[in-house]
This record gives C-alpha cells, sequence and structure tokens, in this order.
C-alpha cells in the first residue's frame, strides 16, 4: 500500500479552505438571525431569479463567443513555427500581467463618449454609446477570459501526434475530413476545459457589469456583494445556488468529456 | 536541466521577496508602532507637493504607523466585529459612530494626552452622535451636494429634483450606496433621513423606483471619472470631492439643495481592539496639529474642523467657498444621520438592492 502521508497537507489545505466554508454557507443559508432552521432566506433568493438567469446567459453568450473566437486562434497557433508558437503564447499571457481592473479601467476609457472608438466612428458618420449596456459587459468578459479558453485548446491541440494526421492524409483525407475526423474530436478535452475555465468565473463575477455595464446589467456577483453587508443569510443562500448550478454543470461537461474520451 | 534551473530559479526570487516582505515587517522602531485604518486616499501622502503627513509623524515620534485603508464604513465595522486584526486609530462617520458607541466598541480617550483637542471649532467639539464628547475628535466634515456639467444643464439648481429631471435621461448617476441615496429620496417626500422607519424606507424606494430609468449609472469612485471626462450631467455627492472634479474639469459646477442637505463627519476614534492606545492619541494629537489639518485639507478639499488651521492656513478664497464652508444657516438647516436600527438598515439595504436588480 502506498503511503497517504505525502497527501496529508493537501488534506488539511482542503479541509480548512474548501470544505470548511461550504459547510459554513450551506448553514447560513438555511439559518435566521437567532441561528434557527428557516427557508427565509432562500425564499428571499428567488428574487433575485431574473439577475441570476441574466448573469447565466451573459456568462453563457461570452463562453461562446471565446470558444469561437479561440478555437481557430489555437489552431492557427499550433501549425506555426516552434519558436513563433512560444511568442504568441507569450503575446497572450502578458496583458493577465496587468491588474484586471486596471484593464477594465482601459476599457472604459476606450469606450466611453469621445474615446478613441467614439472619435474613430464618429469620423465616419456613425455616432453610438458604446458603454453602459449588455454588450460592453460581454465585451469586457470576452477580454478577459480569451486566454483561459486558448490556453487549454492550444495546449491539447500541440500534442496531437502528426502521424495521426499524416496517416488520415495517406488513408486519403482531405484537409477538411483531417479536421473533421482527428483534429476536431481529439481536441474536445481542450474544448471541454477551456469552457468550465471560462463559464465558471463568468458566471460568479462581479465589478465588470459596475464598469462596463448600465443600471440593468447588474450581475448576481454584485447582488451577493451588496446583500452580504447586512444579510448574510439570503447572501449565502444565492451563494449556494449558484454553486449547486456550477457544480450541476461541471458534472455535464465531465459527462460530455468522458463521452468523447470513449469513442 | 534548463527547466530545473528555471524552478531553482523561481524558487530563489520567491524566497528572496517574502524574506524582503518579512524584514519589512519585522523592522519595528522601539518607539513602537499604531495601525491605523483610514479611508482610501483620506490623508495627505505627499502627492502634489502637499506634506506627507505619515512619514512626518514617523520622523518626529519614531512610532511606526501601519496604515490601511477601506471603502466604506460597513467594511470597517466588519474588520472589527469579525476579525481579530488589531486597530489603534479608525475614523468611521456619524451614524457609524453611533453604533460602534452603541454596542462598545470604542475606548474612551485621555484628553490629557491630545492637547491640541482645543484647535477645534466649537461646532464640532461636541457631535451628535457622541454627545459627552467622550470617544471622538472630529477629522473632516462636509454636507452632500450636486456636481453638474454647465454645457448640459443649463440652469442651477437648487432642488435634488434635479436628479429626476426627464429632459436628462441617460446622463444622471446616483449614488451606489443605500443610505444616501434613500436620503435624498427622502428628503423630497419630505421625511426626515437622520432616522428613519420601514415605512419611509418604502416612500423613498418608490421615488427611487421613478428615478432609475433615468439614471446612467449607479456610481461611487467611479464618479470621478464620469463627471471629470464629461460623461455625465449631473451626480450627487460629497462636498470635498466635488470641489476636486471641478478643479480638473472647467465646464463642472456645484449646486446645494436649499433647504438643506446631509451634514457628515468623520471622527477619529481608538476601538477596543487597540493594543497601542498612548501612541494612537499621540497620533490623534499629531492630526490636530494646525499644519497638519492644514496639509490634509489642501489634498483631500474635505472641510477641516480645526479652527487654527482655517484661521491661520486657509485662503480667503477657500474660505468664502459656501460648497467647502457652507454658511452657519445653511449648516442649521442640514441633517445629521444617526444610526438606525438593525432591522431598518438590513430592510433600506436589501430594497435598495432590489431597486437595482429589477
Amino acid at each position: 500500500m502506498k503511503s497517504r502521508k505525502p497527501s496529508i497537507p493537501y488534506i488539511v489545505w482542503m479541509v480548512v479552505f474548501t470544505m470548511i466554508p461550504i459547510v459554513m454557507i450551506g448553514f447560513t443559508a438555511f439559518t435566521d438571525n437567532s441561528g434557527n432552521f428557516s427557508l427565509e432566506p432562500l425564499k428571499n433568493a428567488f428574487y433575485y431569479k431574473n439577475v441570476f438567469l441574466k448573469s447565466l446567459w451573459i456568462a453563457f453568450i461570452s463562453t461562446a463567443i471565446c470558444l469561437l473566437l479561440a478555437y481557430p486562434i489555437a489552431y492557427l497557433i499550433t501549425r506555426m513555427k516552434k519558436s513563433s508558437q512560444n511568442t504568441m503564447i507569450m503575446l497572450l499571457m502578458i496583458p493577465m500581467w496587468m491588474n484586471f481592473l486596471l484593464r477594465i479601467y482601459a476599457w472604459i476609457t476606450i469606450l466611453q463618449d469621445n474615446g478613441p472608438l467614439d472619435m474613430a466612428l464618429s469620423m465616419l458618420g456613425i455616432h453610438a454609446t458604446y458603454i453602459g449596456n449588455t454588450g460592453a459587459v460581454v465585451l469586457g468578459m470576452v477580454y478577459e477570459y480569451l486566454p483561459f479558453m486558448i490556453l487549454p485548446i492550444y495546449t491539447v491541440m500541440s500534442k496531437i501526434d502528426p502521424a495521426l494526421i499524416e496517416a488520415a492524409q495517406d488513408l486519403g483525407s482531405n484537409n477538411i475530413s483531417v479536421f473533421r475526423k482527428v483534429i476536431f474530436p481529439l481536441s474536445i478535452p481542450g474544448i471541454i476545459s477551456g469552457i468550465t475555465l471560462v463559464f465558471v468565473p463568468s458566471a460568479s463575477t462581479f465589478l465588470v457589469s459596475q464598469y462596463l455595464g448600465g443600471t440593468d446589467d447588474i450581475m448576481i456577483g454584485d447582488i451577493i456583494d451588496k446583500i452580504f453587508w447586512t444579510d448574510q443569510h439570503t447572501g449565502s443562500a444565492i451563494s449556494l445556488i449558484l454553486m449547486i448550478f456550477i457544480f450541476v454543470f461541471l458534472v455535464l461537461m465531465n459527462f460530455f468529456g468522458d463521452e468523447e474520451a470513449i469513442a | 536541466m534548463k527547466k530545473i534551473i528555471s524552478i531553482i530559479l523561481a524558487a530563489v526570487i520567491t524566497a528572496a521577496c517574502t524574506s524582503l516582505l518579512a524584514g519589512c515587517s519585522g523592522n519595528k522602531t522601539d518607539a513602537g508602532e499604531v495601525n491605523v485604518y483610514n479611508w482610501g486616499e483620506y490623508i495627505a501622502n505627499g502627492e502634489d507637493g502637499v506634506l506627507d503627513v505619515i512619514d512626518e509623524f514617523e520622523s518626529e515620534t519614531g512610532i511606526k504607523v501601519n496604515y490601511t485603508t477601506y471603502e466604506t464604513n460597513e467594511e470597517l465595522y466588519n474588520m472589527l466585529k469579525n476579525s481579530n486584526v488589531s486597530y489603534d486609530v479608525i475614523i468611521p462617520s456619524d451614524y457609524m459612530i453611533s453604533k460602534l458607541i452603541d454596542e462598545d466598541m470604542l475606548l474612551e480617550l485621555n484628553f490629557e494626552n491630545i492637547p491640541n483637542y482645543d484647535n477645534l471649532m466649537d461646532r464640532f467639539k461636541k457631535l451628535d452622535c457622541d454627545p459627552e464628547s467622550k470617544y471622538t475628535v472630529c477629522y473632516t466634515w462636509g454636507v452632500t451636494a450636486m456636481v453638474y456639467d454647465k454645457t448640459k444643464v443649463k440652469t442651477k439648481t437648487d432642488s435634488w429634483e434635479a436628479l429626476w429631471d426627464e429632459d436628462l435621461k441617460g446622463q444622471i448617476l446616483m449614488f451606489n450606496n443605500s443610505r444616501d441615496a434613500m436620503a435624498i429620496a427622502m428628503q423630497l417626500c419630505g421625511i426626515n433621513p437622520s432616522n428613519c422607519t420601514k415605512d419611509d424606507v418604502d416612500k423613498a424606494a418608490a421615488k427611487l423606483k421613478e428615478q432609475k430609468p433615468l439614471l446612467k449609472k449607479y456610481v461611487m469612485d467611479q464618479v470621478f471619472n464620469e463627471m471629470e471626462k464629461s460623461q455625465a450631467a449631473i451626480a450627487p455627492y460629497y462636498a470635498g470631492d466635488i470641489a476636486t472634479m471641478m478643479d480638473i474639469n472647467p465646464d463642472l459646477d456645484y449646486a446645494m439643495p436649499k433647504n438643506g442637505s446631509n451634514l457628515f463627519y468623520d471622527a477619529m476614534c481608538i476601538p477596543t481592539s487597540s493594543k497601542n492606545k498612548e501612541n494612537a492619541e499621540k497620533f490623534i494629537n499629531f492630526m490636530l496639529k494646525p499644519e497638519i489639518a492644514a496639509a490634509n485639507f489642501e489634498y483631500l478639499n474635505y472641510a477641516t474642523p480645526n479652527q487654527k488651521a482655517y484661521d491661520e492656513y486657509l485662503d480667503d478664497e477657500i474660505k468664502e467657498n459656501e460648497l467647502i464652508f457652507p454658511s452657519d444657516e445653511y449648516l442649521d438647516k442640514c441633517y445629521v444621520f444617526t444610526n438606525v436600527p438593525n432591522d431598518v438598515y438590513s430592510y433600506m439595504q436589501e430594497h435598495f438592492v432590489k431597486i437595482q436588480s429589477d
């Protein structure tokens, strides 16, 4: 039997920083101020179902756009020389070295009235407001999470054995069917982890909508933030529902991942 | 091999950084330390040629200042209540002071160690939240007012009603803070906002609901960017900050509601978790020196309660500025927030979140 001693620090870590907080959230979500069992917080949480659905919708759209953008980029990068590949990945990573909030401020400057975008489009005779709407929020999210979609897809794709592609070509596949029959199926694990890495944080994100959105774009993360000031029970209940949603989502994603790996 | 070297290198760099950090925190002087917990950007820090107040204090007394900041009174309250971190000087606002006093979370000050207390204006020696003047030393004060863009709003208003102006639809900003937002709505509904009931909150919430479709955004610190870069037409905010915005964007002007607004003040207090009470009192005393108070005023633009600083260090131009130093008649019309009961405050916050989520 292998010794389990080396894993003890990790188990302690998990218990202290993952298990206990989750239990505490669960406990807080089902009690009232005096500590008695109560379904009131859960009932209050349902008041925010529209915000909840909208957040999931924004997260869904952002994830879909990220995937559409990231997949071709990842594919193109794997087709480059090894040295250019490293440079490209480096360029993707550099913006992530900067604080997220600073990058959101940069977007505010770009999108605001009389900002660079407005000026440029005004010269073409187009006048509009580019900030303070759902589109700007989605843009901010896509910008923020795109690297998290590209990197796993790229990693998986670059590990595809070139011999498989050659074999397909020898057996008479053209480029399209090589992609359809070999590259795409083998890159699915990358897509799955990319979707997970983008959807989960964007569903629970806050601040982005406060900075880029208007009055109607408040997200569930912002609600949790605000409600926690005075009502930790309702805040916990909303967090709990969000966690359950994300958990179900992750299970589903895993399920798909395994299916494809077998096929 | 290359990989191993790079891992070792990374480890060394990390280790070096942590030891540097450890070195910093371990570097205590004999005079001890003082843990100051203040609002963000709320002390003269050496920028723009003003004095670096903390630096000055450290070199004068040899006491090391550990300075941390918070964004809201509620954040401060949560840190005091739910964490083990010990603070020596905190600077909460009026209603939070009443709450902290009610909950026995402040220490009585020893005014023998704070001789400069006499420099304060009489009006700010006795604060409503601390009627016996045992716990507090006023740091700054001000009123809420409106800032507007002269290119977008043609006539100077004298009522909060301007924030409900249909003509400015999509260009109005509002406080993203339940107490301040509700207070404005309450004033318009004829309710005195200094204290309130759930009924009052319902009325104010209905008024705020009417306003939401006209708004561009609910903002706090973002108001600076919005107004300074001419992105919005009008916003309610704190007088000192309005003065800062007006310095940057000459198109801006201020407007004050004629029937008064919220008079707020922040005061220095010592929480019960303090471990260096004497140093805290030294710090408070230092902040009351006229030249230090004047430096803070120059940086903050929030009115100083320090009579000596006002008399000796301030320009006549600023003393006559009705926004920063409103007349006594105006101040008498203003209301001060008191601590609302927990359930009402919770109700208020909940309704404010609901307005935003609908």
